[in-house]
């Protein structure tokens, strides 16, 4: 029997998604700095807080790298804590970034992806957020709006189940600022798929504890006699925490199907891969942009799948692996650049691959730096582009190709 | 035996004597007392103790003579740099 749920379906923007989830993970604490394109969502927080519909303390902060450290602060005594913001405001947050997730604190980032300088630009591509893929956080992405909100209050579960600070990215315009249909959560609901948070550390001056001081090399005995971690242990439980995250974020979705109807057990989304002969890998929006090139293709004939990256981190070795064994040939679009290498997705795809069974050719394009528009129809180029290369050679060459007009 | 059985997931202690190891091993230069020039000892009154009141790893004790534990003292020469009367001396570890 089909399960009867209301929908309360709103034509919503990005920036407005992320702020209701916030509102309806019952955030405590909100610090943020306002940065085009993040800054209607701190915009509509700071309202709910000033209207009394979300009772929670908005500290007004000077800077990013403030913004997450109330966020620590707040989320070690034991706070539900939220901040957001994109390219420059991420890179400034950058060292507080390593400090939320060495300390372990469950803290929800929206991160409303945009381009960084020099030279200045506003517009939208993933080189901010992809910057900061080794500060030891869970990174997200969203492909449209209802993702965002949904993603917003999994993200809350899996953070404070695991630990570890959960950065949730959508595209900044393309997703930011246009509006379409979202279907908003009953507040009963989220209430019932996501229990209070439950710190664990709690500062109290009636029990006094040292956290996160000088931690030397070797592990040492404490002042109880117990052993404890040395800084490289540390280090581990945070790798071995993002390891064993899968399974969590697969039941948060899984769990969030239940209540919401709406199914996120999945660490990628996938499109026609099961008789693909060709695979097109994309992350957050571009991943929508791919599945009309993929119509574009098979219209002619030629078997293409999508595979739309979600989770980048942890990184779904092999799950990706199962997704891509029958792809003969695997195109990546990177809205970011390692300079000196290729984009970080295809790094993450080769490296997946490598030593196992699969030997498909890789072909990696850099699309859609700085707001750069990416029409279907060059995604479907760039993919006859790589069709044609294989008759050259099979083997994958060193660095990618950019589609602009150099 | 691993350190996990501490059960902390980051880094997590109570405060006390020694939480951060043995740091009199860090010393290359020993403080040295002068009793005959120190102003606590000198009055034999529980005063000035300056030392005290600015030794960062309070090491120092407010007793007559003030004492040091060199278990800890990581040598940093404050108690030295602050005595208004020049009766503490670092001296070279080597040289002793």
């Amino acid at each position: 029997m089909a399960i009867q749920r209301k929908s309360n379906m709103l034509i919503i923007d990005g920036n407005q998604a992320a702020a209701i989830a916030a509102k309806m993970s019952r955030v405590q604490v909100v610090a943020a700095y306002p940065i085009t394109p993040q800054t209607p969502l701190t915009e509509q927080l700071s309202q709910f807080v000033e209207q009394g519909e979300l009772k929670a303390e908005y500290v007004a902060v000077e800077s990013e790298h403030s913004a997450m450290a109330v966020c620590t602060s707040a989320s070690i005594v034991g706070a539900r804590a939220f901040t957001a913001t994109s390219s420059h405001g991420l890179a400034y947050m950058h060292e507080m970034l390593h400090w939320a997730a060495g300390a372990r604190l469950p803290i929800v980032l929206a991160c409303v992806n945009r381009a960084i300088g020099a030279p200045w630009n506003v517009l939208n591509d993933q080189q901010d957020s992809i910057s900061q893929r080794d500060t030891g956080w869970i990174q997200i992405y969203c492909r449209n709006n209802q993702e965002i909100i949904d993603t917003i209050i999994q993200a809350y579960r899996i953070a404070e189940q695991v630990h570890v600070p959960v950065m949730v990215c959508y595209d900044g315009y393309i997703l930011s600022h246009t509006e379409m249909p979202v279907d908003v959560p009953e507040q009963a609901d989220v209430d019932r798929y996501l229990p209070s948070y439950k710190p664990h550390t709690t500062l109290d001056p009636a029990n006094p504890k040292n956290y996160n001081l000088v931690t030397l090399a070797n592990p040492r005995i404490g002042v109880d006699g117990k052993l404890c971690h040395g800084y490289m242990e540390l280090r581990y439980l945070l790798q071995e925490a993002l390891q064993n995250s899968r399974e969590t974020i697969l039941q948060a979705g899984r769990e969030f199907n239940g209540i919401f109807g709406r199914d996120y057990e999945r660490m990628f989304w996938e499109d026609r891969n099961d008789d693909a002969e060709i695979t097109i890998v994309a992350m957050g929006s571009l991943a929508m942009e791919a599945i009309v090139a993929a119509d574009m293709l098979r219209e002619e004939g030629i078997k293409v799948g999508v595979l739309g990256l979600r989770v980048f981190r942890p990184f779904p070795k092999s799950d990706v692996v199962q997704a891509l064994r029958k792809s003969k040939l695997i195109v990546v679009f990177d809205k970011n650049i390692s300079y000196g290498s290729e984009g970080a997705t295809c790094s993450e795809i080769k490296s997946a691959l490598y030593g196992t069974y699969i030997n498909a050719s890789i072909r990696n394009f850099i699309v859609g730096l700085g707001g750069r528009d990416i029409k279907a129809r060059e995604l479907v180029e760039a993919t006859k582009k790589a069709i044609a290369s294989l008759k050259e050679t099979v083997i994958n060459p060193d660095y990618p190709e950019w589609i602009c007009q150099i | 035996m691993g350190t996990r059985d501490c059960n902390h997931i980051c880094d997590e202690s109570s405060p006390g004597i020694g939480e951060a190891g043995k740091t009199g091993e860090w010393r290359t230069h020993l403080p040295v007392i002068d009793d005959k020039k120190c102003t606590a000892s000198k009055l034999n009154k529980p005063t000035c103790f300056l030392c005290w009141l600015y030794c960062p790893e309070a090491v120092m004790t407010k007793g007559i003579p003030p004492s040091i534990d060199l278990e800890y003292c990581k040598g940093c020469g404050i108690c030295a740099q602050v005595c208004p009367v020049q009766a503490i001396t670092m001296i070279a570890e080597e040289k002793i």
